[in-house]
């Protein structure tokens, strides 16, 4: 792991907990699903099949905006939202270190009590 | 992608001898690669300095939760909290376990670290239990989506 690596996922610890806490949701979840065939929804369409109210599905592609999973696109008058992948790479990105970090350490541990 | 982080080591040492390891601070400081100010007790803050080569300005803290001798070892933390420009105080800390067993040849660690999908909201937890499968499954289409080679 170089440092030049480190300090830029360091960098953009930030909008992480927004991610998680957007995507803890089963509703947002099954839109994210939805969206990320990567074609972009209108609001209409991701409401059809749905039980919920075209205000509520709306409330939540809100959230999923706020935490950059999804974006709003507009082509003419019409307004669609697409998935954006970037935040869960992000994500993973950032679990895959802390989970090396924890190899790391286990093996120096390793080392210390079979020594 | 799960959303906690667990691994098992197998240990060719005595489950006393793991839990000394872990449990002295002296000791955790020397594999963890940190100089820590005191001991572990639980329900109490444990500061220190990391020693890692690099990453000596790095400050380390963790709240002692659970010690059951050379059974379990468990704490919270801010993963990862090198950005001194970055207040960590205000993320939900994720909590480290260690579990210990004994095996015909030493010891079974299991370490899990868990809490990164916490939101202060009082639905999440229920919702998330329902959504166990669920979820596992939407992460792993999401990861797919974004696999660099799909």
């Amino acid at each position: 792991m170089s440092h030049q690596r480190r300090s830029r996922v360091a960098a953009r610890r930030q909008p992480r907990a927004p991610v998680f806490a957007a995507l803890g949701d089963e509703t947002r979840l099954s839109l994210v699903a939805k969206l990320c065939g990567g074609q972009p929804y209108s609001i209409s369409q991701l409401t059809k099949g749905s039980k919920l109210t075209r205000q509520a599905i709306t409330k939540h592609l809100r959230v999923l905006e706020s935490a950059g999973l999804v974006r709003n696109v507009h082509a003419g008058r019409e307004s669609r939202f697409e998935f954006d992948p970037k935040p869960v790479e992000e994500i993973r990105e950032y679990l895959d270190l802390v989970s090396a970090q924890w190899d790391q350490a286990l093996s120096r541990l390793k080392s210390f009590v079979e020594h | 992608m799960n959303n906690q982080i667990e691994k098992r080591i197998e240990l060719k040492a005595p489950v006393s001898r793991v839990w000394r390891a872990l449990t002295d601070y002296r000791e955790f400081g020397q594999w963890f690669r940190v100089k820590l100010e005191g001991p572990f007790v639980p329900g109490q803050i444990v500061r220190g300095q990391i020693t890692y080569p690099g990453y000596e300005h790095v400050k380390w803290e963790a709240v002692v939760h659970k010690m059951e001798p050379e059974r379990q070892f468990s704490f919270t933390w801010h993963p990862y909290a090198v950005d001194s420009k970055i207040d960590y105080s205000k993320e939900t800390p994720t909590l480290v376990e260690f579990r210990l067993e004994k095996t015909s040849k030493g010891t079974l660690l299991l370490l899990t670290e868990s809490g990164f999908d916490k939101i202060p909201s009082d639905r999440r937890p229920e919702a998330f239990r329902r959504n166990d499968g669920g979820w596992t499954e939407q992460m792993k289409n999401i990861e797919n989506h974004v696999a660099p080679t799909s």
